[in-house]
């Protein structure tokens, strides 16, 4: 039914706008002469006409029919059934069996009555969708039609149909963030302040306990479960990680950069720097079992060497390649934006006498300083973000350290623990998932707004 | 009669004109290759101190790319190739021992659109004393910049806000403001490259005076696509065509009584 209706609709299309532009083109030849507008966007807005009508009428007539022919189904079963999710769910799933033919034993005379109630509903409803959206889009053809003249301003109308599309597309996006953050903010509420919610900690327990141990608050009985859900481990581990990451992908991704862009051929940077950006699309898992199975047994046995104890899972090995991970980042964004200098300052620097490193130091990395902050953001953001190389090679021990030696665990990593195999939705465990993603998105947001503030700050505008 | 040898024709022998002044800059044979293409074909040309000397002639005639020669800026082109000889002060720029750092900061440059460095003024007039580490101390940066400012004409205009950023000036504000810059190193010769090309008549104008108060104290060499221009502020005049010098002598002169044909052709409109 579905294809009958959108076949439906893509002939109308095409023959309403032939219609539609055939008519302007007579106008065109006949007295009154000049057009306001082109025959096309007369036939574009024919077209518009029927699309936007029947589309909604779609849109708005498909889950009302099924929502009709299932609620019929129950006017066949006692009440009792019908108050019953669980009960709900079986008769729905019976009915679409006998409906299938995939209906085992012999059905129940309310069954198939059911059955027989909701495909007629079913069938008879979609055809009066179909029915409806034609009539509607039909009607919506023939008033544009009728408007058609020499002074119709059939462009105007169609841009403004563009408009509204864009602003809808923009729309999308925005409130899916909106919708986003307030269920993420929703469910931190309840973590906090549900009453009903066994073992949920104050809020200053969570942000500045140093213990976490989500799993403790199932088994009450065992410890002492008011310190389980102490946040601060998991930031520390997530800002050491992050730290040793930007540590190693700062000063390469950066002088790398600079290197592309100012001292290589350009035939060397032409094969160079796809090659560096290669490293951005090898998959986070491969590069975790990279650092969990070569680079942490590597740290471990150099460490050994120098009487060091190294955990066989460390901060270092998972930032070591986290930092490998997020070179191409500062690299390839900070490369751009020193290209965009324009080379009218380059000629400047030079003309006074400049070395190509004062050139360098003095006037381009400072005109290109806040594309380079940005990408150092985008970098460091990913570095927050990044969970699969964190959860095979730092472990999930919540140790509160600053000693990149020992096993850390991040708050993306509890996240996809806590979150991970069968749970029960409504456990302070769980929600805790809720309230970590938030202070993730918090922390991301409080540093991208420093970093705007450094950018401002220091800005040299160059146009 | 012009011979070829390898594909470069020879020139004729160069007779060196009177200047009035000293000589400072001599050319011999320069000839500039870009890739494939002869860019510039023997140019030969004496260039006077304590004088302004324009390079007129159509788009792409190689008067920037020889005025480029001269302090070697053609050197950041990595497919340019110069052959021939430049001298300043009877030293030859191109000798393998010299270091273009110190041709430069004899040798100011200003550009076709005014490019200040995305600094604040003060810093934009700094930034060649610093490398050339020409100031000992603060008070001596301070005077360094005070006086290049006002030598270029712009230190009443921004004396209140020297630390406002350099590119917040109007286009003629900006080209004072990059021509202070090359003055703040003490050169003794100022390239301009077109230096009024971006800016209204009124800013023209004052940069014009400011190029006729700067003569006494440099060799100032400009490009210019602006006949009136060129008679107005300089004392000898150079036509490029298709890369080759066609005549030069003193401005009136070649505004009033060119040798050439072409270069009477040009200078009453009748193409370029």
């Amino acid at each position: 039914m579905t294809a009958i209706y959108f076949l439906t609709l893509a002939c109308l299309v095409v023959a309403g706008y032939f219609i539609a532009a055939k008519r302007a083109q007579s106008l065109r030849a006949g007295p009154g002469g000049a057009l306001h507008s082109l025959p096309t966007y007369h036939g574009l807005l024919a077209a518009v006409a029927l699309i936007v009508p029947m589309i909604l009428v779609f849109a708005i007539g498909t889950p009302l029919v099924k929502q009709l022919a299932t609620s019929s189904v129950f006017n066949f079963f006692p009440p009792e059934i019908a108050n019953d999710p669980l009960q709900r769910g079986v008769v729905l799933r019976d009915v679409s069996n006998l409906l299938d033919g995939r209906h085992q034993g012999d059905p129940s005379a309310a069954l198939r009555d059911a059955a027989a109630s909701y495909a007629g509903i079913f069938t008879t409803g979609r055809l009066a969708v179909l029915g409806i959206g034609t009539a509607l889009g039909l009607l919506a053809l023939f008033l544009v039609l009728s408007r058609i003249s020499s002074t119709f301003r059939a462009r105007n109308y169609f841009e403004r149909f563009v408009i509204a599309v864009l602003i809808l597309c923009a729309l999308v996006a925005i409130l899916t963030t909106i919708g986003i953050v307030f269920s993420v903010v929703w469910e931190t509420y309840r973590f906090f302040f549900d009453p009903s919610l066994k073992g949920r900690p104050s809020v200053s327990e969570f942000l500045f306990g140093t213990e976490w141990n989500p799993q403790a608050a199932l088994r009450a009985d065992q410890g002492d479960i008011k310190t389980a859900f102490g946040f601060i481990p998991l930031l520390t581990g997530t800002l050491l990680i992050t730290f040793i990451a930007i540590l190693v992908a700062g000063p390469l991704g950066l002088f790398s950069a600079i290197y592309l862009s100012e001292y290589a051929t350009p035939r060397f940077r032409a094969w160079a720097k796809p090659v560096l950006e290669i490293l951005a699309g090898v998959p986070t898992v491969v590069l975790g079992f990279f650092a969990a199975l070569t680079v942490a047994p590597y740290i471990r046995g150099w460490g050994e060497s120098f009487g060091l104890d190294v955990a066989s899972e460390s901060a270092l090995a998972a930032g070591l390649v986290m930092g490998m991970m997020i070179i191409p980042f500062i690299s390839s964004l900070s490369d751009d934006v020193i290209n965009a200098v324009p080379q009218s300052l380059r000629d400047g620097a030079y003309a006074l006498g400049a070395t190509k490193s004062e050139t360098i130091k003095k006037v381009i990395l400072p005109a290109a300083l806040p594309g380079i902050v940005s990408a150092f953001m985008l970098a460091i953001s990913r570095a927050i973000g990044e969970t699969m190389i964190v959860v095979m090679a730092a472990g999930l021990a919540a140790n509160l350290t600053f000693n990149p030696l020992e096993a850390v665990t991040t708050i993306t990593v509890q996240i996809k623990t806590i979150l991970v195999g069968d749970q029960e939705f409504d456990s302070a465990k769980t929600l805790a998932a809720f309230a970590l993603g938030f202070v993730l998105f918090f922390v991301t947001l409080v540093l991208n707004i420093i970093a705007q503030q450094i950018v401002r700050r220091y800005r040299e505008q160059y146009d | 009669m012009d011979m070829t040898t390898q594909g470069i024709p020879t020139a004729k022998p160069y007779v060196p004109p009177q200047l009035a002044s000293a000589t400072k800059v001599v050319a011999r044979n320069v000839n500039v290759h870009y890739g494939d293409k002869h860019a510039i074909q023997n140019v030969s040309v004496d260039i006077p101190d304590q004088a302004v000397m324009a390079f007129i002639g159509p788009s792409g005639c190689g008067k920037s790319t020889f005025l480029r020669c001269i302090n070697r800026m053609n050197d950041t082109i990595p497919i340019c190739r110069v052959t021939g000889k430049i001298e300043i002060d009877s030293k030859d720029i191109y000798d393998p021992s010299l270091d273009v750092v110190q041709l430069r900061a004899r040798v100011g440059m200003v550009f076709q659109k005014p490019n200040p460095f995305p600094k604040s003024i003060f810093e934009n007039v700094a930034y060649g004393p610093r490398i050339h580490g020409l100031a000992r101390n603060k008070t001596d940066l301070d005077e360094i910049v005070t006086t290049s400012l006002e030598k270029a004409g712009l230190f009443k205009e921004v004396k209140d806000r020297l630390a406002d950023s350099g590119t917040s000036l109007s286009g003629g504000q900006q080209q004072r403001l990059c021509i202070a810059r090359a003055i703040a190193v003490s050169p003794d010769i100022i390239l301009m490259d077109e230096p009024c090309s971006a800016l209204d008549p009124i800013a023209t104008a004052r940069i014009e005076e400011l190029i006729d108060e700067l003569r006494s104290n440099f060799c100032i060499i400009i490009v210019t696509h602006s006949m009136q221009q060129a008679a107005r502020v300089s004392q000898r005049t150079a036509f490029f065509h298709l890369g080759v010098l066609v005549e030069e002598g003193e401005t009136e002169a070649i505004f009033t009584n060119p040798r050439e044909e072409r270069t009477r052709d040009y200078i009453t409109g009748r193409f370029g």
